[in-house]
């Protein structure tokens, strides 16, 4: 979208609380892929494009508050490799890899034997990981597994792309300063609205558009 | 060995799928695979891993010959410097340990394109893939992939390049019905999985665009810190062929790519003489 678009959407919207709709959203794909899964953890990271780091956005079981926010350098570990990569990777008995082990347990206390990540794709390519940590162990790795994560990573980007856009819009609207903002919350204002009052506001806000329009 | 109800990943068939089946030699003198590979040990044939580094301490790996990574230059660009920092990921030492496997005698190089100084990313990949090839490595093991298609361009062109200069690029088909590069390219040698557990046990696949199976599925393979994982996908599978790429070409310096896919051919389990 461009910027007057954006502006356009955000204030017919009333979106300047759309963030806080789109976490628990993504919150609850990690949920859910956590139970299907069986998994003691689920996460969703989301890849800044600016300094190729992956954020923890959502986290689920073992880690949960601790790991939202922290931050995975370039590359690195299996998430970072599946981010590069922009291919599904599943192991078994990671805690034979020391480093990941211990990096992970100071943390976490928790040090996962297995982990299934895979890549969240966006339109412009790989915008995140979705991570699912210590499903029942089985040694015996499932392609109908990685084709069911790669459906909820599916799910998990078009969240993910939704709570970028919300972000875009915040900035956006901040850095317009009070104007647009002030709109922003008539519209938002509006929005909460029902019945006679509703119907109220939008002629209300006809004539406004009138005067101002005239 | 996987059960046969079992799903391979995208691209991938069963070692009796009848697509693999009834196909014949086409040259007059047969090749075998005691002409092709046999007594070699890859000695002599220097192959690069374009991945996330090599751990050369690992058991699996004994030892890289050169270790190099994919940095940013003060003005962004990507250069390639000497690498110290091993393996951030893992997966280029388990590709290099199955490359060890089955060329005991080859020498490994580490390209890393992956990790902080690169951040990753299409430049990275080309840079590294680039490196490889001016430096004459015979055989370069890709089992990373990117679905853009500005990249797909370069990528294309490296490849030509390798094909023409005789550096053999065996590149790993994605695991999911995802179209991405450079193993889409022909000039590239494109493997994905079969369900088999003999590491030299290859398929020629008719149906391009992946010409070759090999062994992917259910894997020990050599991870971080000395340890080891189970893990399957075309990557490992990638890395088979890498491995009997190498000793082809230990013994046969002189073929060239195109030769050397022949080769393949007709030393694959599944092609029968008419």
């Amino acid at each position: 979208m461009s910027e007057p678009e954006e502006l356009r959407a955000a204030v017919a919207a009333g979106v300047l609380s759309a963030r806080r709709g789109h976490r628990p959203l993504l919150q609850s794909i990690a949920e859910v892929a956590q139970a299907i899964f069986g998994a003691r953890a689920a996460s969703i990271m989301l890849l800044d494009q600016a300094t190729g780091e992956l954020v923890f956005e959502a986290v689920t079981g073992e880690g949960e508050d601790v790991l939202v926010g922290r931050r995975i350098p370039a590359g690195v570990g299996i998430a970072g490799w599946v981010a590069e990569a922009g291919q599904p990777l599943v192991i078994e008995d990671v805690a034979s890899d020391p480093r990941f082990a211990a990096d992970e347990a100071s943390r976490t206390g928790y040090v996962p034997r297995g982990l299934m990540a895979a890549p969240l794709r966006g339109e412009e390519g790989v915008i995140g990981v979705l991570n699912v940590l210590d499903r029942p162990e089985r040694r015996r790795f499932s392609v109908a597994e990685m084709d069911l994560l790669d459906l909820f990573a599916r799910q998990a980007a078009v969240a993910l792309e939704l709570l970028l856009q919300a972000r875009r819009i915040e900035a956006l609207v901040a850095g317009a300063g009070g104007e647009v903002e002030a709109v922003a919350r008539l519209a938002a204002a509006l929005d909460g609205l029902e019945g006679d009052r509703r119907a109220a506001g939008i002629r209300l806000l006809g004539e406004i558009a009138a005067v101002l329009g005239g | 060995m996987s059960d046969a109800d079992d799903e391979l990943p995208a691209w991938s068939l069963r070692r009796d799928d009848p697509r693999t089946r009834g196909i014949v030699r086409t040259l007059p003198t047969r090749i075998d695979r005691e002409w092709a590979w046999g007594g070699a040990d890859g000695t002599g044939v220097n192959v690069a891993i374009v991945d996330s580094g090599i751990d050369g301490q690992h058991e699996l790996v004994g030892g890289v010959e050169r270790a190099v990574a994919v940095a940013r230059a003060q003005d962004g660009s990507p250069e390639v410097v000497h690498d110290d920092a091993g393996d951030v990921a893992g997966h280029g030492t388990a590709c290099a340990g199955i490359v060890r496997s089955i060329a005991p005698g080859c020498s490994l190089w580490s390209v890393r394109v992956l990790g902080p100084e690169s951040r990753g990313g299409a430049s990275a990949l080309l840079a590294g893939l680039r490196w490889a090839v001016e430096q004459g490595c015979k055989v370069v093991n890709i089992s990373l992939s990117t679905p853009k298609r500005e990249t797909a361009a370069l990528l294309h062109e490296i490849a030509d390049d390798a094909y023409f200069a005789g550096t053999a690029l065996v590149a790993s088909a994605h695991n999911l019905e995802v179209r991405s590069y450079p193993w889409r390219f022909a000039s590239v040698i494109s493997v994905a999985s079969h369900d088999g557990d003999d590491p030299l046990e290859f398929l020629f696949n008719p149906e391009p665009p992946v010409e070759i199976l090999a062994r992917g599925m259910d894997l020990e393979v050599a991870w971080l810190g000395g340890g080891r994982i189970l893990a399957a996908g075309n990557s490992f599978a990638t890395a088979h062929v890498t491995g009997i790429c190498a000793l082809i070409l230990a013994k046969h310096p002189a073929l060239t790519p195109f030769e050397l896919k022949t080769v393949l051919r007709e030393t694959a389990t599944n092609i029968r003489t008419a």
